[in-house]
Formats: C-alpha cells, sequence, structure tokens
C-alpha cells in the first residue's frame, strides 16, 4: 500500500523516543559522561520528549571487549538520566544472550521504567522470559525485532506475536541495517498491526544508511506504527539514525502530531549534542554499504577499525559481512573477516 | 578390560547423538540402556533397533533393574536432573550430567578432570563452556587472566526450545565457567543465535586480557600459543571439527582494557555428524565431552580396582 497524501488528512499521532544516549553511544564508542547524559536529557526532557533511552549501544551488558567497554557504567548513566529527567521516561535496551534478568533488575532499580527487549527478527522466542519478567516489575515493554528487512512482512508479524503473547506492550519494525526502503517499511508495519489488533502497538527504528530513515518513518506512522525512534543529529550506528529533530519538523508539517516541542529539539541537536560529539554520521562508502547489503549498523567502527589494522577497505569487509548473513551481536566476526580477506582468501 | 555399561536418559537429539557417539567413538563404554518417558518417542524406537534395552518408564525403571549401568547420562533437565542425582548417587553409579544443573562441578575433560576428586557427579557445563574454557585455561596457564570474554555463535536451527526459554542461564553458566574452570578472575559469556541458511556451523571467539608485555612479539606470547595450540590438539584428539579460523589475534595494552593487552582466539565447530547435522558442532562437542569424559573415568575406575593390574 503506498501512503497518499490523503492520510496525512488522519490525525496520526505517534510517540517519538530519543535514543541519542543508546544508539549514539556507538558513535561515540560508549564513551558518554554523566555530564553528557544529564544536558541531553534536559534539553530532550524540556523538548517534551516522552521517553528517552540511555544505555551502552549494545544495550545492558554490552560493556566489553566485542563492542567496546564502556567509559561509565551504564547504570550510572541511566541514574543520572532519572534524576534529570522532569517528565520523561527513562527507557533501556537489552538483548538476550548478551544481557540479563539480572541487568534488567539492576536497571529498573536505577529508575529506568521502559525495558526495550531487542533480538534478531526471527527469533523472537529468546525474549519471553525477559518479557515477562520486565512486566512482573512493573516496567512499561518494547520489543525490537532486529534486522527486520532478513525477513518477510508475514515472519515477522508471527515474530511480533511472539513478543507480544510474552508481554510486549509495542513491537517495533527495527531497519538496524539502513536497507528498508519505503514499502518495505510500511509492508511490515501493516502485518504487524493486522496481527496484533489492540494486543500491542507497532513502532519503526529506522537508520540512514541509504538515506530513508525519515521518510521510512513516515510511511510508518502512515501504515498504522505509534512509536517512532530518533536521535538528535542522527547519533547513531552506521550513517546514523532518522534525526530526531527533522521527524519532528517533518511529521508536524504532514500534521503527524508528536507533542515534540520543533524548535526545542532542534536547539538540543544543534546546542547540547553537537558540541559534545565526537564524529558525526555520514553516508559514505562503507555506511552506505551497510544498508545496501544488509548489515548491522554497529558493525561500522568496528570493521573500520579492522580496516585499519589489517590493511583490507571497511566496505568490502561489510560487503563480505553482509554476504555471510551475520546478525546483531556478532562483531567479533570482522576480525576474523578481516584477516580472512587480508588472506587473499576466499570469505563467504 | 571391559567394557563399561552405560544409560543414556532421556531420547531427544542430545541422548540420540550421544548413542551414536558412544556406540561408535568410546573405547572403554557400551550403551546398555535407553531411558525416555514417551513411549511414542522416536529416540527410543530407534535406540530398541540398534539393540538397547529401552523404557518409556523413567529413571526408576532404571533403577530397579538387576544390572545397573556404571554411568548415567543425564539428557533431560536441569530440574529432572536435580530430581534424579541423588538417587543415582545412592546407587553408586557415575552421573555425566548435560544439563545445566550443575548439581557437580563443572567438567572439561581436557582441563580439570584431574584436579577433581569426587567425580560421582560431574556437569558438563554448556556447548559453549566446552568450546572456550580450555581456551581461556591454556591462556591462563601462562600468564593471569584478569578478564575473559566469549562469543558463541550458534545456528537458529541447533537452538533447542530448552537453550531458548534458558538464555540467561546459558551466559550466566558458561560465565562462571570460565572462571571456575577457565582460570579467569572475571568471565562473561554472549550468545548468539543465527538463522542464516544453509545454517552456519558453530563459531566460538575467546577474548582473554593479558599483561601488557605478553601481548608483545617475544617469549610469553610465544607461550601462550604454543599453549592454545595443545589445547586444540587435546580437543581435536575427541572433536576432529573443532579447529581455529585464523591465529590468534594479540592486541597491544590500551588504557580501556585498564592497562591490559588482549590474545583474541576464533574457533569453529563443525560435529561429527554422528545423529545431528554437521553445523551443529555445538551438541557435538558437548556429547563428544561427555563421552571422553566417561572414557577417562572408565580408565581411572580400572586403574583403583585391585583386581586390574595397573600402571601396565
Amino acid at each position: 500500500m503506498t501512503p497518499t497524501t490523503d492520510t496525512a488528512a488522519q490525525n496520526l499521532s505517534v510517540r517519538l523516543t530519543d535514543t541519542t544516549l543508546r544508539d549514539g553511544s556507538h558513535a561515540m564508542s560508549h564513551k558518554f559522561t554523566e555530564d553528557h547524559v544529564r544536558s541531553v536529557v534536559r534539553a530532550l526532557d524540556d523538548a517534551k520528549i516522552e521517553v528517552i533511552e540511555v544505555t551502552h549501544g549494545d544495550g545492558l551488558g554490552g560493556s566489553s571487549f566485542n563492542y567496546g567497554f564502556s567509559l561509565t557504567p551504564e547504570l550510572d548513566l541511566v541514574r543520572a538520566a532519572v534524576d534529570e529527567a522532569k517528565n520523561a521516561k527513562i527507557a533501556v535496551l537489552m538483548l538476550p544472550g548478551l544481557g540479563t534478568i539480572h541487568d534488567l533488575n539492576q536497571a529498573h532499580e536505577a529508575g529506568a521504567s521502559v525495558a526495550r527487549i531487542a533480538t534478531h527478527s526471527t527469533e523472537a522466542d529468546v525474549s519471553i522470559q525477559h518479557f515477562q519478567h520486565a512486566r512482573k516489575l512493573g516496567m512499561e515493554t518494547v520489543g525490537f525485532l532486529m534486522l527486520s528487512h532478513r525477513t518477510t512482512p508475514e515472519n515477522l508479524a508471527k515474530q511480533a506475536r511472539i513478543m507480544a503473547d510474552a508481554g510486549c506492550q509495542c513491537v517495533y519494525v527495527v531497519d538496524s541495517a539502513g536497507a528498508l526502503i519505503l514499502e518495505d517499511v510500511s509492508d511490515r508495519v501493516s502485518a504487524l498491526v493486522a496481527e496484533l489488533g489492540n494486543d500491542a502497538q507497532v513502532g519503526f527504528h529506522g537508520h540512514q544508511n541509504l538515506s530513508f530513515g525519515v521518510a521510512n518513518s513516515v510511511y510508518a506512522a502512515r501504515a498504522g506504527a505509534k512509536q517512532i525512534d530518533g536521535t538528535l543529529l542522527a547519533l547513531g550506528a552506521g550513517a546514523g539514525n532518522s534525526p530526531t529533530e527533522v521527524l519532528a519538523a517533518a511529521f508536524e508539517r504532514l500534521n503527524i502530531h508528536t507533542g515534540v516541542d520543533v524548535h526545542g529539539v532542534m536547539a538540543a541537536a544543534e546546542d547540547v549534542v553537537k558540541p559534545i560529539i565526537t564524529r558525526m554520521p555520514i553516508m559514505d562508502r562503507a555506511s552506505i554499504m551497510q544498508g545496501y547489503a544488509g548489515v548491522y549498523s554497529s558493525f561500522l567502527i568496528h570493521a573500520e577499525r579492522a580496516a585499519e589494522r589489517y590493511g583490507v577497505p571497511a566496505w568490502q569487509i561489510l560487503e563480505e559481512i553482509g554476504k555471510a548473513g551475520y546478525v546483531g551481536g556478532q562483531e567479533d566476526m570482522i576480525v576474523d573477516v578481516a584477516v580472512q580477506l587480508a588472506s587473499g582468501a576466499r570469505v563467504a | 578390560m571391559a567394557k563399561k555399561t552405560a544409560a543414556i536418559v532421556g531420547s531427544g537429539n542430545i541422548g540420540s547423538d550421544l548413542m551414536f557417539k558412544i556406540m561408535r567413538r568410546s573405547k572403554n563404554l557400551e550403551v546398555k540402556y535407553m531411558i525416555g518417558v514417551d513411549p511414542a518417542s522416536d529416540g527410543l524406537a530407534r535406540a530398541a533397533r540398534l539393540g538397547i534395552t529401552t523404557s518409556a518408564e523413567g529413571v526408576d525403571w532404571l533403577l530397579a533393574q538387576d544390572e545397573l549401568p556404571d554411568f548415567v547420562f543425564e539428557c533431560t533437565s536441569a530440574k529432572a536432573h536435580e530430581a534424579n542425582a541423588p538417587k543415582y548417587k545412592a546407587a553408586g553409579i557415575h552421573a555425566i550430567d548435560l544439563t545445566p544443573a550443575a548439581v557437580g562441578p563443572y567438567l572439561c575433560p581436557v582441563v580439570n578432570l584431574d584436579a577433581l576428586e569426587d567425580v560421582l557427579n560431574v556437569n558438563m557445563i554448556t556447548c559453549a563452556g566446552q568450546a572456550t574454557t580450555p581456551i581461556v585455561a591454556a591462556v591462563s596457564s601462562v600468564v593471569p587472566v584478569d578478564y575473559a570474554e566469549i562469543v558463541a555463535s550458534i545456528a537458529s536451527k541447533s537452538a533447542g526450545p530448552g537453550t531458548r526459554a534458558n538464555v540467561d542461564e546459558f551466559t550466566e553458566t558458561t560465565a562462571k565457567a570460565l572462571e571456575e574452570v577457565g582460570g579467569a578472575k572475571r568471565g562473561k559469556a554472549i550468545i548468539i543465535i543465527n538463522p542464516v541458511e544453509p545454517p552456519m556451523i558453530m563459531r566460538n571467539t575467546i577474548y582473554a586480557a593479558i599483561p601488557a608485555e605478553a601481548a608483545e612479539p617475544g617469549g610469553l606470547q610465544d607461550k601462550i600459543r604454543a599453549a592454545i595450540d595443545e589445547a586444540v590438539a587435546k580437543i581435536q584428539d575427541y572433536v576432529p571439527g573443532y579447529s581455529l579460523r585464523v591465529e590468534p589475534q594479540f592486541d597491544a595494552a590500551r588504557e580501556d582494557w585498564n592497562g591490559n593487552g588482549r590474545v583474541g582466539v576464533w574457533v569453529q565447530v563443525k560435529g561429527a555428524a554422528d545423529y545431528l547435522p554437521e553445523y551443529a558442532g555445538n551438541l557435538d562437542i558437548i556429547t563428544a565431552a561427555a563421552t571422553r569424559t566417561a572414557d577417562l573415568l572408565a580408565e581411572r575406575m580400572d586403574a583403583v580396582t585391585p583386581s586390574t593390574p595397573v600402571g601396565a
């Protein structure tokens, strides 16, 4: 279904979740400080963003050799965010297999009130115990079906059903590779909306690798998504996320209600985040390849490091990763691929 | 020496693979019993066709037999093993536990069998534990390891309902074994389930923090390489499909690694395809480790039996 301008008059409404302090952590190599968190949360909260995600880029327990160690323990960052937010809820991300219920308990004790639990798009059943537990804690729950481009809308809807039955209140179509384009998104969102009905909402998390983050978010909203993710200045993995300040402005122009103060988020991006960041996400050969080859966005910086060490271009490493079908969390495969490429071996 | 007898409790995938593994690859064991709880089980029917005594009446049936087995392999669930373990113990049967129950100590046959005194019940950790603790132990035999981290990747098709419902237990158990068996001060384990087709062969990446000087070329680094090679060779003796993907990679010390350097080891585990397909190296390595453990324990039992000549 192609959204038409008629739908613009339907008075759609979405909730924007800002994940600068989680997905943006990738672009910062997980070096956010408590001061960074406080200033970003304050600006987002003032701009009436309702949910702010704060965690290591790879979720609770992500601080590791494989994904990079956090400069500041993530629970300290969560506590600072909770302390600073007057109205916004603080969310945390966790990937079963990487983080555990123990981590979720600690985040809850630190004041996080939204649990976002992420699995690969076809492996939702690993999250059942975590959703059940998060609900028992009284947390709001969000499910992330990562690398949603890797399966069909029908299969994705079945996986969403597993999450909803486990207690998930909103299942996201997550375009972790920035590989989905327009109808790819609305078809998936529509399939989830049809499957979940009133049992759970549907959300969308976009990346800019092929430059479709905002346009895809519009398609998602028009297909019935009620929660949309963004980051200030697009700060995030790969070529970055759908920029929160652009989402807010574009949605307002399209009469999609967000309740967000557009000037406020533009100021947050320009005045608060820009001075902090060490790297501006861009669409370059490597990150475009991620969208093109369907590679998990957070592999980018790891591929760049491997490129430098082993003398193989990052885009080529990422292309091979795409061929091999590696999924989120398999950052360890990057060195393997780089070493094989450097030795002239066939990889996949 | 006469072969020791084994009972396999649990007639599912793991139990069936283990049955073939013992029949084809064990020096000292023969499968006498296969025990299940479902009379319609494929696994029981297959075992019966191969001449093994089977029963769908559970462990109580087994323990009521005149001829008790020397070994029982628990391939059920943690809960079932917790209930069964005291019964095996009372009957004096050696229990090899392939569930996450961990009633007995964690065991990797090439690392800590000789160090264990009470071996009437041993736990086989997890598939990732079997694949990674020997490498961590090899590194920590040369230098102190402050921290070890592993990433296990398994094919979606090889991740059964038990693994899927208990990923937390899987990572926590494996992490603990990196400490208790591997000798790391602190362990962390990550598991990734990948659905790619054709299914990916099981992979494990092991990272160990090492002192700065060991991360630089030189004698210490050479010793670490040699210890890793030795561990790989020992595992290959019972898991022929266990291999290094690339040479161990050494990274120089970094401030955000507490001043430590790092060694990274990339392992592939191709299964022997005794029953389960080749890609399911994760299931293969745990049944192979269980078989090897029982073989070694059988030798140990005979060595202490007065009627058997020792050290010939």
